[in-house]
C-alpha cells in the first residue's frame, strides 16, 4: 500500500501510487481503508464483489472508490483485501475481503462521507502511476 | 509528476478538465472594489454575468488564497444565470460552487446543479427558544449536556431508533416535517415556522436510488457529525427589541440551536446525480471550466430528475431536525424535571443553508421564475414577503447564522435590500479557516474539551480529533461575517446568542 495524505480547505486529499494501473487502484483501495480503520484488527473473513465502470481513467477511480466505501458505509464492512480480476480503460471487476465492523474490535478513525470529483487526477511517468483524490469528510 | 503521459487510464477528455480547474494555477481572478462591503468580479472569457463577492478588506485577505473567488467566476459561466454569481462573506472553497455561493438561473432557459447545493442537502439549522432564563439551568449544564448526549444519536454513522420502512421512507420524502409532526415528533405549529412549511414541493420519491433509501433508513432523528452540532445557549445580546419580541426572543433566555442536514440519504442523492450528469453534462456541449460543476437544464427530464430527488433530501432534512428537536424537548422535560407547558420549547425558525428552489423575483423590474441555488446561504426574505411565517410577517424572516462552538451565534432578519441583490439571501456561519489537518496539528498537545470548560461552555463529542477539527480557531471570527451583511445592507441584527453547552458528532 503506497499513499499519502495531502492538505485540503474542510477535507482529506489523498495520492496514490502504483507501479502499474492495477497496482495503482489498489493502492487506492486499501489506502482508503487504512485512513478509516486500523487494518490489522481487520479479519478478511466476508467476500464482497467489485465492479465499476467511468467515462474515463478519472471517472473509473472515483467510481471505484465509491462502491468500495458503499460497502463501509451501508453494509457496515471493513475491507482490508482487494483483488483485481479483470481491468480494462473504463470498466473493473474484482472482490474485496474483509468483515463487519464490531465496535468491540475495531476502531473508525475517520468517516469519510463521499468520493469527489475535485482535481481527480490520474497520472504515469516512466511506468510509476500516481492518482490524486479529494474525499469529502 | 509535472508532464502527463497519456496511457490508459488517462483519456485526453480529462486532460482539458484538469488543465483549467489546476489548483493555484489558471487565471488571476481580478476583484473590484465597489464599496467597503461589495467586491465585483468583471465579465472575462466564458462568464456571462459578472460575480459579486459580499466582504470586508479584511476577510478578503484570507479568501483570496483559497481559490473561492475563482469558483464564483466558474459558477459564472453556466447557462441561465440571472444577474450575478454571488458570494456572502463567510465564502470559501466547495465542491463546483463556493460555499457561501448564491446563483439563480431561469427556469425555462437555465440549469440546475448538484454542486450548486452540496453533498448535505438541506443542510441547515433550526432555533428553538424556552421559558428557560439562564439562572434556570446554571449548575444543571453538565448533566443536562450528558442527557442530550446520551440521548442523540450523535458521531460517525450513527444510527437512530427511528426505523423507518422504505414505503415511510417515500412518505418523509414527500411530506418532510409534515411526517414527523404527524407521527407525534412535534406540533403542528412547529411547520408554520419551518421554512417552505418543512416540506418541498416537486419530491418524487421514484427518482431516488435504493442506496439512497438504504443510506437513510435508520439515520432519521440523529445528528450525525463534523460541524452538525445541538447546542444550548442563551440570548446574551438583544440588538433590535422590537424584532426580537416579535421572534420571541429576548435577553437571558435559553435557547437550543440545532445545525444537522439530510445525513447519509441527501450524500447519495448528489452522488447518484454527479455521476448521472457528468455523463449527462457531456451531450449538451458546454465548456465548463470544472468537471464539479456539472448540471443539466432545469426543464430538462435529467434536471427535473435532480430537482425531485434534491425536494425528496430537502424532506429528510426538515424531518430530521424536526426529530432532532423533539428529542431535545423530552431532554429537556425528563432532565429537568418540567412540563411542556412550562418549558414552552418552540420552533422561532427553521432554515435551509445548502438547497435549490424555484421562486419568483424581480429582475430589472420583471417577474421571473428562477432556480435560486443557495449552498452554505441561507434565504433572507424581508418583511411583507408571502413565504415569511404570519407571525413575523412585519419584522422579515429570521435568519440563523451559527458561529463556532466557542464564540456567538446571531439571528438576523431578512432585508429589501437582500430580496434586489442577492435573491433574497445571507450568509450561513462563519467560514472554515484552518484545513481540518491544519486544525488538529495545531490542537496537538491542547485539552480543547477543557479549554471550552474554562470558558464555561460543557462539550460533549465522538473522539478528540471531532473537537480539534472544530475548534474555534479553526473558524473565522463570525462578527467580521456579521458586519459585513448588516453593514452591505442584506441582513439586520436582532440577536446574539451565546453557547452554554453542546453536543457534537
Amino acid at each position: 500500500m503506497r499513499y499519502n495524505l495531502f492538505d485540503h480547505t474542510a477535507d482529506l486529499g489523498m495520492e496514490f501510487f502504483g507501479g502499474s494501473g492495477e497496482e495503482l487502484f489498489l493502492s487506492a483501495a486499501t489506502g482508503l481503508f487504512d485512513v478509516i480503520t486500523d487494518l490489522e484488527k481487520v479479519k478478511a473473513v466476508e467476500k464482497v464483489s467489485v465492479s465499476a465502470e467511468g467515462i474515463d481513467g478519472e471517472d473509473l477511480l472515483v467510481n471505484w472508490l465509491r462502491e468500495l466505501l458503499y460497502f463501509h458505509q451501508v453494509k457496515g464492512m471493513l475491507l482490508k483485501k482487494f483483488v483485481i480480476t479483470r481491468m480494462e480503460a473504463t470498466s473493473i471487476e474484482g472482490y474485496a475481503k474483509g468483515e463487519f465492523f464490531d465496535e468491540k474490535r475495531h476502531v473508525i478513525k475517520k468517516e469519510i462521507k463521499a468520493v469527489t470529483y475535485h482535481d481527480v487526477a490520474i497520472e504515469e511517468k516512466d511506468g510509476q502511476w500516481m492518482a490524486r483524490v479529494v474525499f469529502d469528510l | 509528476m509535472k508532464k502527463k503521459k497519456k496511457g490508459s487510464f488517462v483519456s485526453e477528455r480529462t486532460s482539458g478538465n484538469r488543465q483549467k480547474s489546476s489548483p493555484g494555477g489558471g487565471q488571476e481572478i481580478r476583484l473590484e472594489k465597489l464599496d467597503d462591503y461589495r467586491w465585483l468580479i468583471p465579465r472575462t472569457g466564458g462568464m456571462r454575468v459578472p460575480g459579486m463577492i459580499y466582504s470586508s478588506e479584511k476577510m478578503l485577505r484570507h479568501i483570496s488564497l483559497d481559490q473561492s473567488p475563482k469558483q464564483v467566476a466558474n459558477v459564472a459561466h453556466l447557462p441561465g444565470i440571472v444577474k450575478y454569481s454571488l458570494a456572502m462573506p463567510d465564502m470559501h472553497w466547495g465542491y463546483g460552487f463556493p460555499i457561501g455561493g448564491v446563483a439563480a438561473f431561469d427556469a425555462e432557459e437555465g440549469i440546475i446543479s448538484p454542486g450548486g447545493v452540496g453533498y448535505d442537502i438541506n443542510c441547515g439549522c433550526r432555533l428553538v427558544s424556552t421559558a428557560l432564563q439562564v439562572n434556570d439551568v446554571k449548575g444543571h449544564m453538565g448533566g443536562l449536556v450528558d442527557a442530550l448526549f446520551n440521548q442523540i444519536p450523535t458521531g460517525v454513522g450513527s444510527r437512530g431508533k427511528i426505523r423507518l420502512s422504505v414505503a415511510d421512507e417515500k412518505k418523509v420524502c414527500l411530506e418532510g416535517a409534515k411526517w414527523a409532526v404527524k407521527n407525534g415528533l412535534g406540533a403542528a405549529e412547529d411547520i408554520e415556522h419551518t421554512e417552505e412549511g418543512g416540506m418541498l414541493a416537486g419530491a418524487d420519491p421514484s427518482a431516488v436510488s435504493e442506496r439512497a433509501y438504504e443510506r437513510g433508513r435508520d439515520q432519521l432523528g440523529t445528528l450525525g457529525s463534523g460541524n452538525h452540532f445541538l447546542e444550548v445557549g442563551l440570548v446574551d445580546r438583544v440588538f433590535d427589541s422590537s424584532m426580537a419580541t416579535a421572534f420571541g426572543l429576548h435577553e437571558g433566555q435559553v435557547t437550543v440551536l440545532i445545525h444537522s442536514g439530510s445525513r447519509g440519504f441527501g450524500y447519495q442523492v448528489c452522488d447518484d446525480f454527479l455521476y448521472k450528469l457528468t455523463r449527462h453534462v457531456k451531450s449538451l456541449s458546454l465548456d465548463l471550466p470544472d468537471r464539479q460543476l456539472a448540471c443539466a437544464y432545469l426543464n430538462s427530464s435529467e434536471g427535473e430528475a435532480y430537482f425531485s430527488a434534491m425536494a425528496c433530501a430537502a424532506n429528510y432534512a426538515w424531518a430530521n431536525r424536526q426529530a432532532l428537536m423533539h428529542l431535545s424537548r423530552e431532554v429537556f422535560e425528563g432532565y429537568l424535571g418540567m412540563a411542556p407547558r412550562d418549558l414552552q420549547m418552540r420552533l422561532v425558525y427553521d432554515v435551509a443553508h445548502n438547497i435549490a428552489k424555484k421562486e419568483e423575483h424581480l429582475v430589472d423590474g420583471v417577474k421571473r421564475t428562477l432556480c435560486v441555488h443557495r449552498k452554505g446561504a441561507t434565504r433572507a426574505f424581508p418583511a411583507g414577503h408571502d413565504e415569511v411565517p404570519h407571525a413575523y410577517r412585519s419584522v422579515g424572516q429570521p435568519i440563523l447564522i451559527p458561529g463556532d462552538m466557542g464564540r456567538s451565534s446571531y439571528v438576523m432578519a431578512g432585508t429589501e435590500r437582500a430580496m434586489e441583490e442577492t435573491f433574497g439571501s445571507c450568509c450561513h456561519g462563519a467560514g472554515r479557516l484552518l484545513s481540518r489537518h491544519a486544525a488538529v496539528k495545531k490542537a496537538k498537545g491542547r485539552a480543547i474539551y477543557r479549554e471550552m470548560e474554562d470558558k464555561g461552555i460543557i462539550v460533549r463529542a465522538h473522539g478528540r480529533s471531532t473537537l480539534a477539527e472544530e475548534m474555534p480557531e479553526a473558524y473565522k471570527d463570525i462578527s467580521d461575517v456579521i458586519d459585513v451583511v448588516e453593514n452591505a445592507g442584506i441582513a439586520k441584527k436582532v440577536v446574539r446568542l451565546r453557547p452554554l453547552g453542546l453536543i457534537k458528532g
